[in-house]
């Protein structure tokens, strides 16, 4: 059993995750780093795309990947807190990216291997990007974290920002094939290792911030500002 | 031939451009099998000569006048820069796009663009410079980029004509560039090309609908070809009587075709598709001319190019401020990455 709302996570995630990182074109410290980074956007757009296909059809009113990408407010997304945050320094982008993709990995994993043959499909093909995502963002924290002052201090920084919003990857009553809690352990393992290897301190525990989400709205403005100028226009 | 190829989107509008580019690979191929050749200053000049002559490649191995070198980093590095600030326009869209497919295609094609600066700059070094000399000298305003970019992206529409046009012109620039006497410059220019057709066919598609679409998708269409044609027509440089570089460049094999030949075929080009777009060309002198077998136009406004070249375009500071952003607050990530190899290399037992 898959509800919409399970999926619509699973979309949201990547879907505001593309959109943050596509703030980033001409902008990368390197440009190699720019083509880099569009990829790891791409990726995400595309699985985002798959999952709120998939959403649309579950719940069976006629809402396309667009009509949930582009109609929804702020309200109606499911994403997690983590990936609306803003990436004022590179630091940000790439402790995101590994706080994200350390439980995107695991997940679509399992779900390549679970009962809903749509999300098995989904997870296998997303399944390898997400490796590379968190190879890259392996490969940057370890840079960052163990290059110059600066950069250990930036990063250091990025974590503790972001640490308090990763409860929310695990939490979720939407019901589906993997549940979002049964990934801790595998994620927890995954990040302290690699803060461990970058000479970086696992910050501590503490409660995720509640109530208003003004980033997520801000960001859906810019996304949906022009679709929502022209009802029923097609592109 | 160029022009009647350009049917229309489903038509394969590249078909007889991507069939020059496959016929300039199999010549580099062929290129690459030759030796080597060294000698005493006049042998290898006319070795050079002989091998221009002959239609054939120069490679970085071989000799070649510092004039020939020169020409060449300044036009290559040019190009480059002209990729890397031509992400700049269409990726403040990337956040705004209509549709998460139109999203997806303008990422990738950004990304695109970046990965062409990238080959290019490595052309630009089988001849002895390096990539951070070029980006500096493009940060200092030593060196320049294609006008084209310092034009503002007001509405989506802006997309669908800088595909259709901007990259458009590219192509009909580039392709003669697949035969280039430089190696390196004419591979980068292969990958390149075969890139571009697919940016033009997203630009025409995105016109296409909008033309089609409601009356202000249509309105939008209309005001992005009125406001991108005449820079685009300015993309080939000034007029044939004025250009200083068109010379030498010829007779290298560098350049194949002048400005002015390049415009006309373009024009031509377009024409046609606009025809199908149901768009106009906001030229009142646009005609057939029967004897020419080619289109009339008014040129586009040469003081302007000039102006917009040196610096006083709408976007000029705009760009070199987002790039030098870019470099100045990446200066921390490159210099970790920088310490944290060096550190990787003391850890390795020698
Ligand atoms: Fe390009
Ligand atoms: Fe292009």
């Amino acid at each position: 059993m898959t509800t919409v709302d399970y999926v619509l996570r699973l979309g949201d995630d990547a879907l505001i995750t593309a959109q943050r990182l596509g703030a980033w074109y001409a902008a990368g410290p390197e440009m190699e780093e720019d083509v880099a980074l569009a990829n790891i956007a791409l990726d995400q757009l595309g699985a985002a795309r798959l999952l709120l296909t998939y959403a649309g059809e579950l719940e069976g009113a006629g809402r396309d990947e667009d009509a949930l990408a582009y109609r929804r407010s702020a309200g109606e997304f499911r994403n997690c807190r983590l990936v609306e945050q803003p990436e004022p320094d590179f630091a940000f982008v790439i402790a995101k990216l590994l706080l994200l993709s350390s439980f995107q990995q695991p997940l679509y994993e399992a779900l390549a291997a679970a009962g809903d043959e749509r999300l098995a499909a989904i997870g296998g093909k997303a399944l390898k990007e997400s490796a590379y995502h968190l190879d890259h963002g392996t490969l940057w924290t370890l840079r960052l974290g163990d290059g110059t002052d600066e950069s250990h201090r930036r990063v250091q920084e990025a974590f503790d920002t972001l640490w308090p919003y990763t409860g929310g990857l695990f939490v979720g009553d939407a019901v589906g094939p993997v549940e979002f809690a049964s990934l801790r352990d595998t994620w927890q393992s995954t990040v302290e290792d690699v803060l461990r290897r970058a000479t970086l301190e696992v910050p501590s525990p503490s409660p995720e911030p509640t109530g208003d989400r003004p980033q997520l709205v801000a960001l859906l403005a810019e996304m949906q500002e022009l679709h929502r100028a022209h009802p029923g226009a097609r592109w | 031939m160029y022009g009647n190829d350009f049917a229309g989107p489903d038509a394969g509008s590249d078909g007889g451009l991507l069939g020059q580019v496959e016929a300039a690979e199999a010549a580099l191929r062929a290129a690459a099998l030759r030796g080597r050749v060294e000698g005493d200053p006049a042998a290898l000049q006319d070795y050079f000569d002989a091998v221009i002559a002959a239609d054939q490649k120069i490679e970085p191995r071989d000799w070649m006048p510092d004039a020939y070198r020169r020409g060449l980093v300044r036009q290559i590095a040019q190009h480059a820069h002209s990729e890397i600030i031509g992400m700049q326009p269409e990726g403040s869209w990337i956040t705004r796009a209509p549709s998460l497919k139109r999203k997806a295609i303008l990422l990738a094609k950004v990304q695109d663009e970046a990965g062409h600066g990238l080959y290019l700059y490595a052309a630009a070094e089988t001849l002895g410079v390096s990539r951070a000399e070029l980006v500096d000298m493009l940060l200092d305003g030593r060196q320049k980029y294609s006008s084209i970019f310092n034009y503002p992206t007001l509405t989506w529409a802006d997309i669908g004509a800088i595909g259709w046009l901007v990259d458009g012109a590219a192509i009909v620039n580039q392709v003669p560039l697949c035969r280039c006497s430089y190696g390196p410059y004419a591979r980068a220019m292969i990958r390149i090309c075969k890139e571009e057709s697919f940016h033009q066919r997203q630009g025409y598609e995105i016109l296409h609908t909008l033309s089609r679409g409601t009356q202000a998708q249509h309105e939008m269409a209309q005001d992005a070809v009125d406001r991108w044609w005449y820079p685009s027509l300015a993309m080939f440089g000034p007029p044939d009587t004025d250009s200083t570089h068109s010379a030498q460049s010829m007779a290298w094999k560098i350049k194949r075709f002048s400005n002015d030949d390049l415009r006309q075929r373009f024009v031509d080009m377009c024409v046609q598709q606009a025809g199908v777009l149901g768009l106009r060309i906001p030229d009142p002198g646009l005609r057939w001319n029967e004897e020419r077998q080619a289109h009339d136009f008014t040129a586009p406004d040469y003081d302007e190019l000039m102006r917009v070249i040196k610096g006083d375009g709408p976007c000029n500071e705009e760009r070199m401020a987002h790039r030098r952003r870019a470099h100045s607050e990446g200066a921390w990530v490159r210099e970790a990455a920088a310490a944290y190899a060096a550190k990787q290399q003391e850890v390795v037992p020698a």
